[in-house]
């Protein structure tokens, strides 16, 4: 080779590890980012540092941290789920109601059916982007729809108030065995947990970055693919089922048309800010916490500042395809090409 | 002979066969496998050496035939049956997962049963049983690392790693040196050699034959998806393998007078790209067929979308008539008057659910209907026209083209370029997969081509084809030229050794400096 070809690979190699070392440091920067935010907002309006505040903040964000998690390994293996906010939706209409009609049903029981309903809901999805073949995106585009209609169809459109709520319910997002740390949240902090757990200590766990990664060479390798998509939409579903009831204790009431809508953009916005890379195969507990907290501490500001809630939308989305861009930036330094990119 | 090698065969086939579609690839071959030996698989492109070892590991199941493992029928119908069996598949371009690390790639699928789901991972455990694996292999490389952006030689060490955790007998390893440096290779071979000292059995397919003759303990040949023979690496040599890879009788071909080859329309002088080819120079002239032989992989396909600008040379220069040109997408290159039928017709040739009429005028539009507007009729007029020409088989010129066979498909490819009125036509592969009519009704537009005074080049892996309708043929091996042959002194033998990289002594033919 000539010595300019030699040059090149060198500054080649060098700008290779300079966007490793983003990537790696990937949480560092979103922390800056939430600093920032907090920082402006701070100066524009000092009430944004309140305790009442930091409280409101910390009670949303655990709301975005369970379906997130579960989103992230749905987006790990290469694949996305839209229905999320229908499906927290139904799992809310559905014990709203229970406890319109039971006032006296055990919380607990509440929540564990909650997760069922969840995962019912889930492992439809599942089915049919496992079994059937029908790409996730079409799926669960579908089962967004169709899961909201039947929130429609079960509540027959009347939403359920504060007052037919059982105040323990209301009490989990006021409450607090420890530390002032309220029950909604330490919930959360377990689920991430388990999450972790189970993606970096379980064979099942390993798979799924493996199939997010190369399908084929996973099919070839034995790894039970389907089962194991399957299970991802479950678990994604009924972790947005369990949403479901802490969003009727957080907010205290379940709205038909309001709950749950756009959830879906809001974490997955999380998910990819966080690391999780829409082609499969990446994405950590640790960053989609940190981008859960980044999502939850925009959200916050932009009502704080009393900026419409109209923008949030816009803002969410915004996000989403800035952190797409930035990563698909840094993974070109890298020289990273999925198979299929090629052309010939 | 080796004391290692038992006589008793590991595993037995017999009677393979194996067909996609209509095509056969397999045809009744018989194959035996011993520990510790290293049997490698001869055939030319196409012969079926990948399908039969993709039916061994469990990938392809065979249409015919039974399977003998220990001297018990075995049904090997799934990746995890060969698996169990002890048969590892390393295929050419490693199934790796690029986001896991070296270890997790050696043990992820292997070994897990419905109990170990529910045992956490014991990452130490596991890190240092990926490092012993690798000791024992001899390769230098971190557990830890990361997959994506190891090297293919490094991959296969963590996919021959992983066969070793599974205590794998037998070993199939398809064109594993294919894109490996010779000190990788070197490398590779050692460890082969380790493994069959140790009484694994290793089939192995290469091009290279001088590899081939170098590891082997045997050899067997496969022609057009039929067993040939097996023979001891001793009792054979190389002039006699490469004469059974390709002894097929030549059969009828279109007789080309001879070409009066006018003025250069194409010349290339040290085009390369990256490294996928280099220093390729050459010229194609009015009137004349130059072939393009050379093993799938070679580079040829590469030179081919150089010239036409899919994928621009970054060395060399490219003269069209004569003039000095710089090409860096297609519009330009069919501005300059170029045609590329390319070798994968139905992703690249063909826009499948269009009709007849709307692929064939597709390279033409700007030219045809300069206002921008299309008008259905006159495509249908000129879709008509060289369906006639091309006596293109079809119920309507309206029917979209993934009805048509695959000679007739050609044939609207083919038109589609005529349209465009070329004078230099690249053809990759032109008659791959179509019957023998239509086969020989391309040949004769070829040849009916040249009389118009165009230049065409052939790019074909059928020798009897290169070798019936070239006027000059060049070969092409590891992304060089390595051979270049005149009509008259071209012989099935010295261009496939030109391919595989074999000088013949007492043949004549112009081996052309590699530089």
């Amino acid at each position: 080779m000539s010595e300019k070809g030699t040059l090149i690979e060198v500054e080649a190699s060098r700008g290779r590890s300079v966007a490793a070392t983003v990537l790696r440091f990937r949480e560092l920067g979103i922390a800056f980012f939430v600093l920032l935010i907090v920082a402006v907002a701070t100066l524009k309006e000092p009430r944004f540092i309140d305790a009442a505040n930091l409280r409101n903040i910390l009670l949303y964000i655990p709301l975005i941290l369970i379906v997130a998690m579960g989103q992230m390994m749905v987006i790990v293996s290469r694949n996305i789920d839209l229905s999320v906010g229908s499906t927290l939706a139904f799992s809310a209409i559905v014990i709203g109601y229970l406890f319109v009609n039971q006032p006296d049903f055990p919380i607990w029981l509440a929540a564990v059916l909650a997760v069922l309903i969840g995962a019912v809901l889930g492992a439809v999805n599942g089915a049919l982007v496992a079994w059937v073949g029908i790409p996730a995106i079409i799926v669960t585009l579908g089962t967004m729809s169709v899961y909201r209609g039947m929130v429609f169809i079960y509540s027959g459109g009347r939403q359920v108030s504060g007052a037919d709520l059982p105040e323990d319910l209301i009490d989990l997002a006021r409450t607090s065995p420890v530390f002032g740390i309220p029950w909604i949240l330490i919930l959360a902090l377990i689920v991430v947990i388990l999450a972790y757990l189970f993606l970096r200590y379980t064979e099942t766990g390993r798979e799924i970055y493996a199939i997010g990664s190369n399908p084929r060479a996973a099919e070839l390798r034995g790894i039970p693919v389907k089962l194991n998509l399957f299970l991802v939409f479950t678990i994604c579903g009924a972790l947005a089922g369990l949403a479901g009831i802490l969003f009727a204790s957080r907010f205290g009431y379940v709205n038909p048309a309001n709950t749950g809508v756009n959830f879906e953009l809001i974490v997955i916005s999380a998910a990819i800010i966080g690391g999780a890379n829409v082609f499969g195969g990446s994405g950590t507990v640790l960053g989609t916490v940190f981008g859960c907290l980044l999502i939850g501490v925009i959200h916050n500001a932009l009502s704080v500042l009393g900026i419409s809630g109209f923008w949030q939308t816009a803002i969410y989305g915004l996000a989403i395809i800035l952190a797409v861009a930035l990563d698909a930036v840094l993974q070109r330094r890298l020289g990273k090409r999925k198979e299929g990119a090629d052309l010939l | 002979m080796r004391s290692t090698i038992s006589e008793r065969p590991l595993l037995q086939a017999r009677g393979i066969s194996k067909a996609f579609g209509v095509v056969r690839v397999l045809d009744e071959v018989d194959f035996d496998l011993r520990a510790g030996e290293v049997h490698s698989l001869l055939g030319e492109n196409g012969a079926g050496k990948s399908t039969l070892l993709k039916i061994f590991g469990g990938v392809h199941r065979a249409d015919q035939g039974e399977m003998l493992y220990r001297g018990e029928p075995a049904t090997v119908d799934h990746p995890q049956k060969a698996r169990e069996l002890g048969i590892a598949l390393i295929h050419q371009e490693p199934l790796t997962f690029p986001d896991l690390d070296v270890a997790e790639n050696i043990f992820l699928g292997h070994g897990t049963t419905w109990k170990s789901r529910f045992i956490p991972i014991k990452w130490k455990d596991r890190y240092r049983e990926a490092r012993r694996l690798l000791d024992e292999l001899g390769v230098r490389l971190d557990p830890r690392a990361r997959v994506h952006g190891l090297s293919t030689a490094d991959q296969q060490m963590v996919e021959m790693a992983g066969a070793l955790s599974q205590n794998a007998r037998i070993l199939l390893m398809d064109e594993p040196t294919a894109s490996l440096t010779p000190e990788e290779t070197r490398e590779l071979f050692r460890i082969v050699q380790r493994l069959r000292e140790q009484g694994t059995a290793i089939v192995f397919i290469s091009h290279r034959l001088e590899e081939v003759f170098s590891l082997s303990d045997r050899i067997t040949v496969l022609r057009d998806g039929k067993f040939v023979a097996t023979r001891r690496k001793e009792e054979t040599s190389i002039e006699e393998v490469i004469r059974m890879m390709v002894g097929r009788p030549l059969g009828k071909f279109y007789e080309r007078e001879e070409a009066i080859p006018g003025k250069t329309l194409l010349k290339v002088e040290s085009l390369g790209r990256g490294r996928r080819f280099s220093g390729v120079s050459f010229e194609v002239r009015a009137g004349e067929i130059v072939g393009m032989a050379g093993l799938v992989g070679a580079g040829r396909t590469d030179v081919a979308s150089a010239i036409f600008g899919i994928r621009p040379a970054d060395t060399g220069k490219i003269e069209i008539r004569g003039e000095a040109v710089r090409i860096d997408n297609p519009a330009q290159a069919i501005r300059l008057k170029l045609a590329y039928v390319p070798e994968d017709r139905q992703h690249h040739g063909l826009v499948l659910p269009f009709s007849v009429a709307g692929n064939v005028t597709m390279a033409s539009l700007r030219r045809l209907f300069p206002r921008g507007w299309l008008r259905p009729p006159r495509e249908r007029e000129l879709a008509e026209d060289y369906r006639t020409r091309l006596s293109i088989n079809l119920r309507d010129t309206s029917q979209p083209v993934w009805e048509l066979s695959g000679g007739n498909q050609q044939k609207v490819v083919l038109s589609k370029w005529l349209i465009t009125e070329p004078e230099i036509l690249i053809l990759d592969e032109p008659t791959r997969g179509i019957d023998v009519g239509a086969k020989q009704e391309v040949h004769h537009l070829m040849g009916e081509l040249c009389r118009q005074g165009k230049a065409v080049l052939m790019i074909s892996s059928d020798l009897p084809e290169v070798l019936a309708l070239s006027d000059r043929i060049l070969v092409m091996r590891e992304g060089r030229l390595t051979g270049h042959f005149r009509r008259e002194e071209a012989t099935a033998e010295n261009v496939m050794a030109a391919a595989t990289g074999q000088p013949l002594p007492g043949e004549k033919g112009t081996p052309v400096s590699s530089g």
